[in-house]
């Protein structure tokens, strides 16, 4: 079959923002050129959002500032947070209204990373994974607990405690060589030993949410 | 090189102070010069054992703070040469041990003796936490039920958290696993754990068992360590233990069920 000419696909993107938060043009020409002068490689061809949220004249100079931008070579994209007359002379000048997602400052999602611990967690003791996976070389004893962001897999009895997606991760799951534990909980749904002994002729297996409550399925590890 | 034993167990009275007085004898009788040393502040019991509680003038308190020197509070012992015992107050409190008093006391010790065994008290407070901090090796008493598992496990965590060794990020705390009070018996009727079971769990070394004996009583009621007592079955057990500490491999006897003789069936054992 022929490639369709055309898809449309959404796609997320992280752009620079250009805060407008004087309405005299000179003033802002003078600052910019100053900036551009420090760090050109910066801006050059970057493409540019202007957050016009300090202004609140309704007939600012939005053309001039546009043509202002471009002779430095800025690339604009659009505008935001701009009130609705100004708003009007965006799309007059062809340039796009932006929302931005979250107005206020996200931060940063952090990277994902495992943490891998290769011995028997005690009775007492407690391991976190945060914003991870856990993965346990070893048995977890009775009265340990290990707790993960991510999903926890032992490579060994579970006897103790065990908490995937302990930050709200409802695709988390548990998976032990051996499951005989005081405790299973996913995206804070759980289960006890009393629970669990309705499956207890699964040995190795799987926990995870099946819609809001847990199922266990059989692995052979 | 010294070497700093802990007789340890978090739950009480499985046996920590019978094997610390018959390990400490035990390695003694082969020649090693050794010091067994009370970290039980407050209740005294390891002289009772020793069989050496009227010679008790100096303790380890008086060494800490200075009031007498190692050599006025080690006894040393009437049976077998070679081996000292440093008693523990009976009228200081376990706060009495600071981290700092302790480890100067050890570091005089490890000077004189080969290997130091240190009787720790129950729990998980200041004094199990002291008698275990400076350990190179834990033996790791425990007895063959559900709760004294657990409470073993938890040392095994203090063990590889709390100690010097993994303070320091050194080579880890040697740990090794002191099955006692063992019956067979009632391991076969689903009473006890079995060797296995407690090897499963704990995941350590197998160090010893020693089975549940009459023996033991009869040698703390006259204050002689049980491995004096080598016709019993737990002296002997514990014999092939301190063999095993000091390197030698011997199978393990006493786990399983004893086949009762013709003339014992009738006429009972
Ligand atoms: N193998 C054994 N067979 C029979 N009895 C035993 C055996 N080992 C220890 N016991 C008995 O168990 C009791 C507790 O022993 P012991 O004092 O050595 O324990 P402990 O762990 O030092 O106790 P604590 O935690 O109070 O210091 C004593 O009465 C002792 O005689
Ligand atoms: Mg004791």
């Amino acid at each position: 079959m022929q490639k369709p000419s055309l898809e449309l696909k959404g796609s997320s993107f992280t752009l620079s923002v250009l805060h407008i938060n004087d309405a005299d043009l000179d003033g802002v020409a003078r600052e910019l050129d100053d900036k551009l002068a420090i760090a050109p490689q910066f801006f050059l061809g970057a493409p540019l959002v202007i957050n016009l949220s300090a202004i609140s004249n309704p007939d600012y100079n939005l053309a001039g500032l546009k043509d202002l931008l471009i002779s430095r070579q800025l690339v604009i994209v659009g505008i935001t947070g701009a009130p609705s007359a100004i708003a009007n002379q965006a799309k007059a000048l062809g340039l796009a209204l932006i929302k931005s997602g979250k107005q206020s400052q996200t931060q940063p999602q952090l990277p994902k990373t495992t943490k891998i611990v290769k011995q028997n967690i005690r009775s007492g003791q407690q391991i976190y994974a945060k914003n991870g996976d856990l993965i346990i070389i070893g048995a977890v004893g009775n009265g340990a607990e290990v707790i993960a962001d991510g999903s926890i897999h032992i490579y060994g009895s579970l006897r103790g405690k065990a908490m995937a997606g302990a930050s709200g991760d409802k695709n988390a799951v548990i998976i032990a060589q051996n499951i005989d534990a005081e405790l299973v909980s996913v995206a804070g749904q759980y289960w006890l030993t009393e629970n669990l002994q309705a499956h207890a002729s699964i040995k190795s297996g799987c926990i995870r949410l099946d819609g809001d409550s847990l199922t266990v399925e059989a692995l052979s590890l | 090189m010294a070497q700093i034993i802990v007789v340890t167990s978090g739950k009480g009275g499985v046996g920590k102070t019978t094997s610390s007085a018959a390990i400490a004898t035990g390695l003694a009788l082969k020649g090693h010069k050794t010091v067994v040393v009370d970290f039980d502040i407050g209740l005294r019991n390891l002289d009772l054992i020793m069989g050496c509680e009227r010679r008790v003038v100096y303790d380890f308190v008086n060494v800490i703070n200075g009031e007498a020197n190692l050599n006025q509070a080690l006894i040393k012992d009437k049976r077998t040469s070679n081996l000292f015992v440093l008693p523990a107050s009976q009228t200081r409190d376990k706060d009495a041990l600071t981290k700092e008093g302790v480890g100067r006391v050890l570091e005089e010790l490890k000077q004189e003796f080969e290997y130091i065994v240190c009787d720790s008290p129950a729990g998980i407070e200041t004094g199990a936490m002291m008698a275990l901090y400076y350990a190179d090796t834990a033996i790791v008493t425990t007895n063959p039920e559900v709760s004294s598992v657990r409470d073993s496990d938890r040392i095994l965590g203090m063990l590889q958290s709390k100690s010097k060794r993994a303070e320091e990020g050194l080579e880890p705390v040697k740990e090794l696993l002191l099955l006692t009070r063992y019956s067979p018996t009632r391991v076969a009727t689903g009473e006890m754990l079995s060797v296995a079971d407690v090897e499963e769990i704990l995941a350590i070394p197998l160090l010893g068992v020693i089975p549940e004996s009459q023996a033991v009583l009869k040698a703390s009621n006259s204050g002689v360590p049980v491995i004096i007592d080598q016709e019993s079955d737990a002296g002997k057990a514990y014999s092939d233990a301190v063999a095993r500490l000091t390197g030698e491999s011997i199978e393990m006897r006493f786990v399983t069920e004893e086949k009762k003789g013709f003339l014992k069936r009738i006429f009972g054992s």
